[in-house]
């Protein structure tokens, strides 16, 4: 005989003010086996727990139905009550009253009516609850880094700290990513580089960070604590553990004329190369689509200057395999292409340029070797507009509709950097709104305003027109002053929105992760859990998750990889018992489940059966590995014999609930 | 304010004058601005506001081409130029505030005039 608490709890005001919580705890203490049903203000506080600790002892509980917000949010803390009093906690169920009915309901006849619904539907379930058992599984000590940016860097940085190995996998020749590119950084205006680059070196040289550069994640399986992860290591043509960094083919590469990703296309580099001298691992790569040897045979400099015999033409993708207890991506962003954008030239005058390719620009190391001119003519520029959110906060395709949250900062940097360079050059930054929350953040835009006279206006761009004589016409705005501007430019600079690396989505599908409609990771908790992602064992690091700038990356890099030490630190973790398993005598082997299956957790065996007349015969059918098995639910959907069962969400546990809330 | 006036215009301009973000990418667009009085993100917030009244009084209702660059180019979607004709579709709506009369046609005609011309004007300046 079942023996049922029922415990409605009133959230405050939350529940209560929409649902009368006493006519819920009444109604449902008339429903078979239930012995005790009441209500309590606060049922997750201590005296609320203590309530339902003591039912279960006084009346000797053999189930309990909570109704209170969703499972997510307290399931937990009632079965950890229950298994304190005593109780199996997977006897415990949850209706969800809150964010299923009180917070969606205005009307409290009705939203009580549906509260009871709800509150039946549980009690109905928890009559074939099953005392399950949750089993453990070891944790592999190593963890896997997606990208080798300033998030990717730190996050392996801090991990390798607390004594354990991790891998940083970059898909490009050389860690470093968007940071590296950067001159300057606010609001202390310190050169990029030079703090950067000692963490790229510390990153390498750390006896416990290996660095897969030029390289790409292919595969994902497995589960917290135990992924099993296959790694292409693109061919470089050139032997890694060779290459001395000399650079002399660089210089003898004759196919001089490749468009330099470092350098945003704004100079060339050799089909050889090294992407800046600063660059980790200090490697030379060939770029296939552009090397003469590789395209026709012909050539073969860089092989025959080499001391080392580093360069193999002949080298192919490699692909490793290797485990890992925990993951962190932290695969970054790009500026948005701005070839939508007709109305500010982009695409047609050298001379509007993103911002990042004014970083380039303004760089040592950049193509003009620190000198702001401008690319068409290599002129020294005396007037320079900047507008702002090009791209972002836009309710169109073309754009983005979020703030890109770092332009009004580095906009503000390159005025001021302009100015204290050029005192003869007049700076224009059109903004919508500045927006400069953060530490010395304020005080550093307001210092380009009243120390180095940016002349900011609030209003957009409309146009920027190339004129023959090589200056730009750009009409705009000036909405304080009402009034149309028409200003003579030698240079516009567009603060372009950032979006998620293209990357970044197919990688979310190996990682059974979530992103938002823009592509950015979701994290499991917008306020609580801003660095894990939803899915066990995966933790977010960086822009990947949403906009943000240098100081916020590296706390969350820290962030991410102080809870992927807390993970790697434990030797096993608990499983969750909700698995799926199969009945074997209703298996009739037809791979659906296998099929159906998103991490790989059924395999089918042959068996031997007795026969009903005795004779044994012997049968193809499923078995699920427990480990691997998530309790996803969807090989119970695809049996077609009704042979796949799923611990805790049976097929006869939801169809009483369909029962209870039918009848 | 009047309401009536202002649901009315919402409802003609089928735009949701709530969406702008006040960047002024549409006055800094258009190719009419001079010649107005008010601008196109003074139409929109005008009517945000549900100061219409100058709006209906002021020649700017006609000088708008409605080439839709500022529709072509407004980042939020709000459409400025059928802000406008909403405006001054309630304006010429009004008992008596024909800008074009009949009478006035035949010294208008020239040899290069197109007929279509003349059956444009009287659409927007005529109810």
């Amino acid at each position: 005989m079942q023996r049922i608490g029922v415990f409605v709890c009133h959230c405050g005001t939350n529940i209560a003010a929409t649902v009368d919580v006493k006519a819920v705890a009444e109604a449902l203490s008339h429903e078979p086996g239930v012995v005790v049903s009441q209500d309590y203000q606060y049922m997750c506080s201590e005296s609320g727990q203590e309530l339902v600790k003591n039912a279960i002892k006084e009346h000797g509980l053999t189930g309990v139905v909570i109704c209170s917000c969703s499972p997510r949010m307290h399931e937990n803390t009632f079965r950890k009550a229950a298994a304190s009093a005593g109780l199996n906690p997977y006897l415990v169920e949850i209706a969800n009253i809150r964010e299923q009915c009180s917070w969606i309901h205005k009307d409290i006849a009705s939203a009580t009516d549906k509260a009871i619904i709800l509150g039946k539907a549980a009690v109905a379930k928890v009559h074939l609850n099953a005392p399950l058992t949750a089993g453990e599984s070891p944790v592999v000590k190593r963890a896997l880094v997606i990208g080798g940016g300033i998030a990717g860097i730190q996050t392996a940085l801090d991990i390798a700290e607390a004594g354990f190995d991790v891998d940083i996998v970059e898909k490009e020749p050389t860690i470093g990513g968007k940071m590296a590119q950067i001159d300057k950084t606010f609001p202390t205006l310190d050169c990029a580089a030079c703090i950067l680059t000692p963490k790229m070196v510390e990153a390498s040289q750390n006896e416990h960070i290996t660095i897969h550069s030029f390289s790409e994640v292919s595969d994902v399986k497995g589960f917290v604590g135990n992924f099993t992860v296959t790694i292409k290591k693109k061919a470089r043509y050139v032997d890694e553990t060779k290459c001395t960094g000399c650079g002399l083919c660089t210089e003898k590469c004759p196919m001089k004329k490749v468009p330099n990703e470092f350098n945003m296309g704004l100079d060339n580099r050799t089909a050889v190369y090294i992407p800046f001298a600063q660059a980790v691992p200090k490697v030379a790569t060939i770029d296939p689509n552009y090397c003469m040897m590789l395209k026709n045979g012909k050539c073969g400099v860089c092989s025959k200057v080499c001391s080392v015999g580093a360069i193999d033409y002949k080298q192919t993708d490699k692909f490793i395999e290797q485990k890992y207890g925990a993951i962190v991506v932290a695969t970054g962003f790009n500026p948005i292409k701005l070839d939508k954008y007709d109305e500010f030239a982009y695409s047609c005058c050298p001379d509007v340029v993103t911002s990042l390719e004014l970083e380039r620009l303004m760089n040592a190391a950049g193509p003009n070797g620190g000198t702001l001119l401008r690319p068409s003519d290599k002129t020294h520029p005396h007037t320079i507009v900047f507008v702002q959110c090009v791209g972002s906060r836009c309710d169109d395709e073309k754009g983005k509709p979020y703030c890109s949250k770092i332009c009004c900062m580095y906009t503000a940097k390159h005025a001021m950097l302009i100015r204290e360079k050029y005192p003869d050059t007049e700076v224009y930054v059109f903004y919508i709104d500045v927006r400069t929350p953060g530490k010395n953040f304020d005080e550093f835009y307001r210092r380009a305003v009243e120390q180095y006279n940016v002349h900011y206006i609030k209003g957009m761009v409309g146009k920027v027109t190339p004129k023959a004589d090589g200056k730009i016409d750009v009409q705009a705005s000036d909405l304080l002053a009402n009034e149309q501007l028409h200003i003579n430019a030698d240079m516009v600079v567009l603060a372009a929105a950032i979006e998620p690396d293209k990357t970044a989505r197919p990688l979310a599908t190996m990682l059974t992760t979530q992103m938002d409609t823009n592509d950015f990771f979701t994290e499991a908790h917008p306020k609580l859990r801003p660095v894990e992602s939803a899915t066990a064992g995966i933790f977010l690091s960086g822009a990947c998750q949403g906009p943000k700038d240098i100081p916020e990356t590296v706390a969350q890099a820290s962030a991410a990889a102080a809870k992927a030490i807390g993970l790697l630190c434990k030797n096993s973790i608990t499983c969750n018992p909700c698995v799926a398993h199969s009945d074997e005598l209703m298996c009739n082997g037809c791979s659906a489940c296998e099929k159906v299956c998103p991490y790989g957790a059924i395999t089918y065996q042959d068996k031997e059966f007795r026969m009903p007349d005795r004779s044994t015969a012997i049968r193809r059918v499923a078995s699920v590995n427990p480990a691997v098995c998530q309790g996803c639910g969807a090989c119970t959907v695809a049996c077609p014999s009704g042979a796949m069962d799923l611990n805790g969400f049976s097929n006869s546990q939801i169809m009483a609930e369909v029962d209870a809330i039918c009848k | 304010m009047n309401k009536n006036e202002k649901d009315w215009i919402d409802i003609t301009s089928g735009v949701n004058v709530r969406k702008c973000m006040r960047c002024g990418k549409c006055s800094a667009t258009c190719p009419s601005y001079d010649e107005m009085e008010y601008h196109p993100h003074q139409f929109v917030y005008m009517v945000e506001k549900g100061d219409i009244e100058p709006l209906l009084n002021s020649k700017s209702l006609y000088k708008c081409l409605t080439c839709f660059a500022c529709v072509e180019r407004c980042p939020r979607g709000v459409e400025p130029a059928k802000v406008i004709e909403a405006v001054r579709l309630t304006a010429v709506r009004k008992q008596g505030n024909n800008h074009l009369l009949p009478d006035q046609i035949p010294d208008m005609l020239d040899d290069d005039l197109p007929q279509q011309a003349i059956v444009t004007a009287f659409r927007k300046y005529t109810k």
